[in-house]
């Protein structure tokens, strides 16, 4: 058997067929979601992809976030279900408020697409169990809002709970408190990043490199094995 | 006011009308009111205007394109050629490709963020247009002195606007060049190339047919935006002495058309479209004479019916409307329900505004009266042709004997590292990463190779590992020196680029930037350069299929360098089999292909060292570039080589360094016996390539290009930390890096 992934499509998702690529190459199967539907087709888990829903207008992931699908999103998310924000999603993801903080304009104030280091600081998350802590690896990074930031009594919680989960290594390429590049929340099922896993799956294509597979694989084995 | 209905026109035959103000010269006024046999309704003398502007009909230039036509190479690849939205090649295992490059120059400089924004929307809607799903964009800059306040405006904002729009599409950008030189101070250039990918039954053509059927607009509401843009921001030349043209500049929604091009593509898949046409330059008036021209009847519209932003837009600002992300399809009457579905679901706005008719005649209605009536043949294809006077400048002869043989070279190696420093340090061949970082070079996760490499690469069969190469080149110097050689530079180079990454070259699609063509010695260069692209393409058995001219690129008597830019689709059956320009092994073999000459003039070295440009370009070999070719793409499919960099601006050591710094690895290198150091390190010779090969192959290798005639010389090995000239100079890599890397952040960031 193997487990169903849902990648939602909003309006202006832009990642979205190359998540659902990323999920096969894992060895899950892709269900393509659609954001006007509540229905969930019985997904096991849920990734949100990048992208510019709704343009970025008013403010990145605010308009994607009434989107019919995320009610039922939200509902399950409390459940316990799995669901993966990458840079767009995890804008979508802050908005409602699954996860603390908030992405701001990138404080060099230019888009920005690089190969990023991250170090995985806790690799107990749905998402992130086929990583070791501490293991640093590469995958690339592309976004105009990317600098994270929230509270210092917020920031202080993450901290101590552990649910800092990736940080940008050698270069904070945005200005993002703490170096965070993701967060998870408090049950590890609801993880948010900025840099993009999706694209680092396939050697030939785009940076060379694979290390963003293990999303795709740790929550894979979680849901086979559960 | 009174409606100026085609019954009032025809009774009015004395009223004054303000063509001079919408561009059209008295004789052109005249053909019209010739052609109507009565005096042009408003609304129509804006159609006619817009559609018989420079940049809608070609008019100076429709004479020399023939050329490509004529001289088009046999192949079988072509699927469409000049004169669809954008050419469609056929890349095999049933896909076709499309792609194209154009101008967005004028708006540019008057808006850089909005008007490069804007050029990469229309050139991804001429390739939904044609029913492909658009893969990639790249992005030929030419802008005025890097250190010119005025750069400093215009490339940050062209940047951010390429990027604002393209990343927003989900579009990769995967190449492009970024040259500065003083001549383009006042008149940049932005092209935008797009590439598409569909199946060989998905081609769709812009045209109307079937009486009866839907004529379908979708997308944007038509607004007050780019009104006339087409027909003055492109068409003149630029003069303090009027007033902003501001206004005429269209403002973009990369939003609206991401959402168009997915509902377009729904569309496509459900096969219910007969022909589409994108609204770009001269909108309504555009799309609706097209389509109509093209097809087989005629077309009735209700601009009553067109979607608007501003309901107090006349008959004649909603016809010459550029407001963007616009499409217009044409559907079979049964099939309109689930086409308006289908734009409901992506939230697009579409609205039937008219049908195609068993007449001949463009008719178009605004409240219940008819205020155009034309033969659409007359606005959108049989409009003015000018065959403009033209003459070799009399200070080209000057130009070319000004050698740069004369000018002081470095006279050791101590001299021979500093005007290396200086020529990687310098704005035109320092890196451009501080440019390209603003792209989105990722999305769609088939992207194989972006800059810096030789060409971009992306796959489009997952299956079978299938992928497309584009490479796009222009070096107005050469073109400024020897328009006709220069053109054939350009395309040499572009060839050559693409054949470096593995990918087999196939055809062509050019932007010609130009000045005013009412200046005899443009118009001479605009020839020449025509006369030699068609040439080289069909020397090198690659097609024209379409492109763009941009003219007018001038700022009273001072024209641009000629500057055609050239880009080249290849294919590879195999990415996996793609060579990118890094040196990545140590202790591979550097191998220089190809003669190399003592050709200084018009180089980057001149210009950087000596400020100085005269004397003859490269020589150019055709035949050589074919050989060169067919080694490279030999030698990438059978694992010979595992890198190659064309050379080119900046010669052997400009190609050096980028390849040692893309791997991280130096290189030690031997001048041949007998060779100038300076030459063999600096001289622009075309035809050659640097590649690295592993010395399980270099037999194999050597033999090879033995045995072809091509000539091949063992210049070094890739090894260390330092970029070694023996017996010259060394410099370490993190002294090159820094010498390259700088220079751009610290101008612009």
């Amino acid at each position: 058997m193997t487990a169903r992934i849902g990648v939602i499509t909003f309006p202006g998702t832009l990642d979205d067929r190359d998540t659902q690529r990323a999920v096969r190459l894992a060895g899950a199967e892709a269900v393509p979601l659609w954001h006007k539907d509540k229905d969930l087709k019985q997904v096991d888990a849920v990734v949100l992809p990048g992208g510019f829903s709704y343009g970025d207008y008013l403010r990145a992931g605010a308009i994607s976030r009434f989107s019919p699908v995320m009610d039922t999103v939200i509902e399950q998310a409390k459940a316990g279900m799995p669901v993966l924000g990458i840079c767009n999603g995890f804008q979508v993801l802050t908005e409602t408020h699954l996860l603390p903080g908030a992405m701001l304009r990138n404080n060099h104030l230019h888009f920005i697409c690089r190969d990023q280091k991250l170090r995985v600081e806790n690799a107990g998350t749905a998402w992130t169990a086929d990583y070791t802590a501490g293991q640093e690896i590469n995958v690339p990074l592309k976004n105009i809002d990317g600098r994270y930031v929230a509270d210092e009594r917020t920031l202080d919680e993450l901290e101590a709970e552990g649910r800092v989960a990736f940080r940008y290594l050698d270069v904070n390429p945005n200005g993002s408190l703490r170096d965070i590049a993701g967060i998870t929340n408090a049950a590890g099922n609801v993880v948010g990043l900025m840099p993009h896993p999706e694209h680092a799956v396939e050697p030939l294509i785009g940076t060379g490199r694979t290390d963003g597979l293990g999303f795709f694989t740790s929550i894979l084995k979680k849901l086979v094995n559960a | 006011m009174t409606l100026d209905t085609v019954k009032h026109a025809a009774g009015t035959p004395d009223v004054d009308q303000p063509w001079a103000e919408l561009g059209l010269k008295k004789e052109e006024y005249e053909r019209v009111r010739e052609i109507l046999g009565r005096r042009p309704t408003g609304a129509e003398l804006a159609m006619y205007s817009v559609m018989w502007s420079e940049h809608c009909s070609y008019k100076s230039s429709k004479v020399h394109l023939r050329q490509f036509g004529e001289k088009a190479p046999e192949t079988d690849a072509l699927l469409v050629g000049i004169g669809e939205n954008a050419g469609v090649v056929d890349v095999g295992n049933g896909y076709a490709v499309t792609f194209k490059v154009e101008s967005h120059n004028h708006p540019s400089y008057v808006e850089p963020y909005q008007g490069a924004a804007t050029g990469v929307g229309g050139i991804v809607r001429d390739i939904i247009a044609m029913g492909a799903r658009p893969v990639a964009v790249v992005d030929p800059l030419r802008m005025g002195a890097a250190d010119h306040p005025d750069t400093k405006r215009v490339l940050p904002g062209v940047v951010a606007g390429i990027g604002g729009y393209g990343n927003c599409l989900g579009l990769p950008n995967i190449g492009g060049e970024v040259v500065f030189d003083a001549c383009y101070q006042g008149n940049p250039l932005v092209n935008a190339g797009a590439i598409g990918v569909m199946r060989h039954e998905d081609i769709h053509l812009a045209k109307a047919s079937g009486a009866g059927n839907k004529v379908i607009m979708y997308g944007a509401r038509t607004g007050g935006d780019g009104i006339g843009g087409a027909s003055i921001l492109a068409s003149e030349t630029f003069d303090d002495s009027k007033p902003s043209k501001r206004p005429a500049v269209q403002v973009g929604d990369p939003f609206q058309e991401k959402l168009l091009i997915e509902c377009t593509l729904e569309a496509f898949a459900e096969k219910l479209v007969v022909g589409i046409q994108d609204l770009g330059a001269a909108g309504i008036s555009c799309a609706t004479s097209e389509l109509a021209s093209n097809g087989s009847g005629g077309m009735r519209v209700e601009l009553d019916d067109v979607p608007l932003r501003d309901s107090t837009l006349s008959p004649e600002e909603i016809l010459m409307s550029e407001s963007q992300e616009r499409m217009c399809a044409v559907v079979e009457p049964e099939k309109v329900d689930r086409f308006l579905e289908i734009c409901e679901k992506w939230d697009v706005t579409a609205t039937v505004i008219g049908e195609v008719t068993d007449g001949d005649r463009l008719e178009i209605f605004w409240h219940g009266e008819k205020i155009v009536d034309v033969d659409p043949r007359t606005v959108a294809h049989e409009g003015p042709v000018y065959e403009r006077p033209y003459a070799r400048p009399e200070w080209q002869d000057t130009l070319q004997a000004d050698d740069a043989a004369k000018l002081a070279r470095p006279a050791n190696g101590d001299e021979l590292r500093e005007q290396v420093l200086k020529l990687v340090s310098s704005p035109n061949q320092a890196s451009k990463s501080w440019i390209t970082s603003q792209y989105d070079h990722f999305v769609q996760g088939n992207t194989v190779l972006a800059s810096p490499e030789d060409s971009g690469m992306i796959r489009i069969d997952p299956e079978t590992g299938l992928g497309v190469a584009l490479a796009t080149d222009g070096n107005g110097r050469f073109a400024k020196l020897d328009p006709y050689h220069g053109a054939q530079l350009a395309l040499a180079e572009s060839y050559r680029n693409v054949a470096a990454t593995g990918a087999k070259p196939l055809a062509v699609s050019d932007c010609l930037n130009f000045g005013s063509p009412e200046d005899p010695a443009v118009m001479w260069q605009f020839a020449e350069a025509i006369r030699g692209l068609a040439d080289g393409c069909q020397q090198l058995g690659t097609p024209v299929t379409g492109g763009n001219v941009s003219l007018y690129n001038q700022t009273g008597e001072a024209a641009i360098h000629p500057t055609p830019v050239v880009a080249v689709l290849g294919v590879i059956d195999d990415v996996a089999r793609r060579t990118p320009i890094a040196f990545a092994e140590e202790g591979q073999l550097l191998y220089l292909l190809g003669d190399t000459r003592e050709e200084l003039s018009g180089s980057a070295w001149a210009q950087v060292v000596h400020d100085h440009l005269g004397g003859l370009p490269p020589q150019v070999d055709l035949e050589r570039e074919r050989l060169l070719a067919e080694i490279l793409i030999s030698a990438s499919r059978d694992g010979m080589i595992d890198a190659a960099h064309d050379l080119s601006d900046g010669g052997l050591v400009q190609a050096l360094v980028e390849s040692c710094l893309k791997g991280g690895k130096g290189a030690r290198v031997v001048i041949p016996d007998g060779q100038d150091p300076f030459v063999t390190l600096f001289s622009e010779s075309a035809g050659r390539a640097v590649v690295s090969v592993p010395r399980s192959e270099e037999l194999r290798f050597t033999d090879m290009c033995g045995a072809r005639g091509l000539p091949v010389t063992r210049i070094g090995v890739v090894d260390g930390d330092v970029l070694d000239v023996q017996g010259q100079f060394s410099i370490p890599l993190s002294e090159l890096r820094t010498a390259h890397e700088e220079t751009i952040p610290g101008i612009f960031g």
